[in-house]
């Protein structure tokens, strides 16, 4: 019984450490971060374009963490002005960091691509303004139709003569699209001086 | 015990009564062994078709994207949690549950309780794999399915460790064989490890810690486990000699308990993370190193001189290939920590055929290898064609070697592409095409492997047809060669427990 129950209380103190240690440290370190400057908490059009980027999982090609000068070219690049930052993520209760980058980096989407008709006609086919791009197209996001039956307090959406919708059918955006766009709008990282708070 | 003994020790083991022992316990854990495993088996073909679709989508990225739940971002985070929670999960519980009876040499105890967590477990992971699909996921890597799915799977956890506890409670073994360790172990990490990740205190750059904490372990402490403890059952089993170093086992135990758990936060290194937190699952995935030096040589060095028996044993070939695996996705974690190697690697696909390396090369494997050599014993049937089980050996042995190949390859190269700013992004997308063509034909030929595999299983399950002749191997077995064991298909001859090793 003894050696089982050294077993078991290896096992769990091994466990009870790095739990310790690797989340509620952090935790506690981090706790009195304070957001970047331009950091905000999400309105409610932005906290549902958030909800539609978890939902389709735009994640696993896009990551949200600018790495810093010296480690990686993401600057070089132009994926930020700055490494990303602890405090830039304070409102984001399921964090969407990401590791993987089939697609660019989008921490600082807003500041290198602000055009709502860009993002729109990206969304509802990728190649139209990227050729080349392995993106999915994501047209059921918009609905398509007839440019006479649009509403003025709808959005049309520009979309190339190669991808556009045959006749005279409009490609028109839905609310999850355009909360989607608000959402990108607020991941922009503001230039910071080095030496600021971490 | 012995270092150096490559005759099988004799012992009691050959004794009637021992033929007797064994054929009751292994009769205990039938109807539990078959519920999981068989589950599993359906969560990979599941998972499979997802993993399909998902690959395909980077060759015609205009292919069902009208629907929905057919988008990328949900078949891919199905993928892998059909995978994790399904598959390997539950077929490593039906494998768990029989070596916990065998190495204890008791009746496996609560049966009830164990068809119950398989019937709950199978609506979890359906009821997970619905909502990411239909939009639920809860995002958050390795956990993506929402708290519905694990409303069932946790309950289910416990049924499990009940019945654990219950057998380990009316062991008849004296001594506790390393393997028993591991799953002991493993019966606390996994349900802790999820009922930790599940707790609604984290967000922000926290969240990301503890998500990668969880991701790793759950992957090092409730998947390999189970395979480390097969593998060392069934190497010395099937070979018929002692493990290596019965001594360094115990170092390789603690070592793993110790090291593996904050190793998994090397997912941030450059990250917005405190630097510190990377910088201790660097040092710990570089010691690392032990536990995985330790079992390679207990694994490789238990089968030096015995190369030959892979020629003619399923169990083997695939248990083998698995150990050989872990020694590699190990020492390649390891290396991958390390920053300079991180800068050029995170955020490729080379992760990608890293993890692949760990789940599928050493996990699946040794899961099919185990699989091979129980349900014989537990069905009291044998395996239908052994050509069949030859091309399930093939189509997913080349097939994850291709696989992993193309992607650390193709990754590596994407990695230095994304580090010069000169080379442009959609150039870096066309570059990496061909490995992801590669992936794809390398996931059809896994996904063959299953399909035949998923047959023999349900043939061998349902007792169909005449009874084959047992046990199953490759090739016409030259006399003596696994006389010690009786095979690795026969139950009724006696099975010598190469001492130690495994009795």
């Amino acid at each position: 019984m003894t050696r089982i129950a050294l077993i078991f209380l290896g096992a769990f103190a091994a466990i009870a450490m790095s739990f310790t240690a690797l989340t509620l440290l952090p935790r506690l370190q981090l706790s009195t971060v304070e957001p970047t400057p331009g950091t905000a908490d999400y309105t409610y059009s932005e906290q549902l374009g958030r909800e539609v980027y978890q939902q389709e999982g735009c994640m696993y090609c896009h990551s949200q963490q600018v790495r810093p000068e010296g480690f990686g070219s993401d600057v070089a690049r132009g994926w930020g002005p700055r490494g990303s930052r602890p405090g830039d993520y304070v409102y984001d209760d399921t964090h969407q960091l990401g590791t993987m980058r089939t697609g660019p980096d989008l921490h600082d989407i807003a500041s290198r691509q602000p055009s709502r008709d860009w993002h729109l006609a990206h969304l509802y086919q990728p190649r139209s303004v990227s050729p080349g791009s392995v993106m999915p197209a994501y047209p059921y996001l918009f609905e398509v139709k007839k440019e006479s039956s649009v509403m003025a307090s709808e959005t049309t959406v520009p979309i190339s003569p190669e991808y556009a919708p045959p006749g005279d059918s409009v490609v028109v955006a839905t609310e999850r699209a355009l909360a989607l766009y608000d959402y990108l709008m607020t991941l922009e990282l503001e230039p910071m001086d080095r030496e600021a708070s971490n | 015990m012995s270092d150096d003994s490559s005759t099988p020790a004799p012992s009691a083991g050959t004794s009637q009564s021992d033929v007797k022992w064994r054929r009751v316990v292994d009769a205990s854990t039938r109807w539990p062994v078959i519920a999981f495993v068989v589950s599993g088996t359906f969560w990979l073909v599941v998972g499979s078709l997802l993993a399909l679709i998902a690959s395909f989508k980077f060759q015609f990225p205009d292919w069902w994207t009208q629907q929905a739940w057919l988008t990328f971002g949900r078949v891919r985070p199905a993928h892998l949690n059909t995978m994790i929670y399904g598959w390997i999960s539950m077929a490593g519980v039906g494998v768990s549950a029989w070596l916990w009876a065998r190495l204890l040499k008791t009746k496996l105890r609560g049966r009830g309780l164990l068809l119950l967590s398989a019937a709950l477990w199978n609506v979890g992971v359906l009821v997970g794999t619905i909502g990411i699909l239909a939009g639920y996921s809860r995002a958050i890597e390795w956990v993506e399915m929402p708290y519905a799915a694990f409303a069932f799977i946790v309950p289910a956890m416990g049924l499990l460790v009940v019945s654990f506890i219950r057998t380990l409670w009316h062991r008849h073994a004296r001594h506790l064989y390393i393997s028993v360790w591991y799953l002991g172990a493993a019966i606390l990490w996994g349900p802790l490890l999820v009922v930790a990740i599940l707790l609604p205190i984290y967000s922000g750059v926290p969240e990301a810690t503890a998500n990668w904490w969880y991701a790793h372990n759950i992957l090092g402490l409730w998947i390999t486990p189970p395979g480390l403890a097969a593998a060392y059952y069934l190497i010395p089993k099937v070979i018929g000699r002692p493990v290596h170093s019965y001594h360094l086992s115990y170092l390789g135990f603690w070592t793993l308990a110790l090291f593996y758990n904050w190793a998994g936060v090397h997912h941030l290194v450059g990250g917005p993370a405190p630097q510190w937190v990377a910088t201790v699952s660097i040092v710990f995935s570089a010691m690392m190193i032990i536990p995985v030096i330790v079992v390679a040589v207990n694994h490789h060095l238990t089968v030096v001189g015995h190369f030959k028996k892979l020629k003619y044993s399923p169990t083997l070939r695939f248990v083998v290939f698995g150990a050989m695996s872990y020694t590699a996705v190990s020492l390649q974690g390891s290396l991958q920590s390390f920053r300079y190697w991180q800068e050029v690697t995170h955020f490729t696909h080379y992760t990608i055929a890293h993890s692949h390396l760990g789940v599928y090369a050493f996990a699946t494997m040794i899961a099919f290898g185990a699989i091979y050599y129980i349900m014989p014993r537990v069905t009291n049937w044998e395996w239908g064609s052994k050509r069949l089980v030859s091309l399930h050996f093939w189509t997913t042995g080349l097939g994850i070697g291709a696989y992993f190949t193309a992607l650390t390859i193709g990754g590596v190269i994407q990695g230095f592409q994304m580090l010069d700013p000169d080379v442009a992004f959609l150039q870096i997308v066309e570059d990496t095409r061909p490995w992801l063509v590669v992936r794809s034909v390398s996931g059809t030929l896994m996904t063959v492997g299953h399909l035949v595999f998923a047959y023999l299983l349900a043939k061998i399950v349902v007792q169909s047809g005449e009874r084959p002749d047992g046990p199953t191997y490759f090739h016409p077995v030259p006399a003596g060669t696994f006389e010690h064991v009786g095979g690795d298909g026969a139950r009724s001859v006696p099975s010598g427990p190469a001492e130690e090793s495994a009795s």
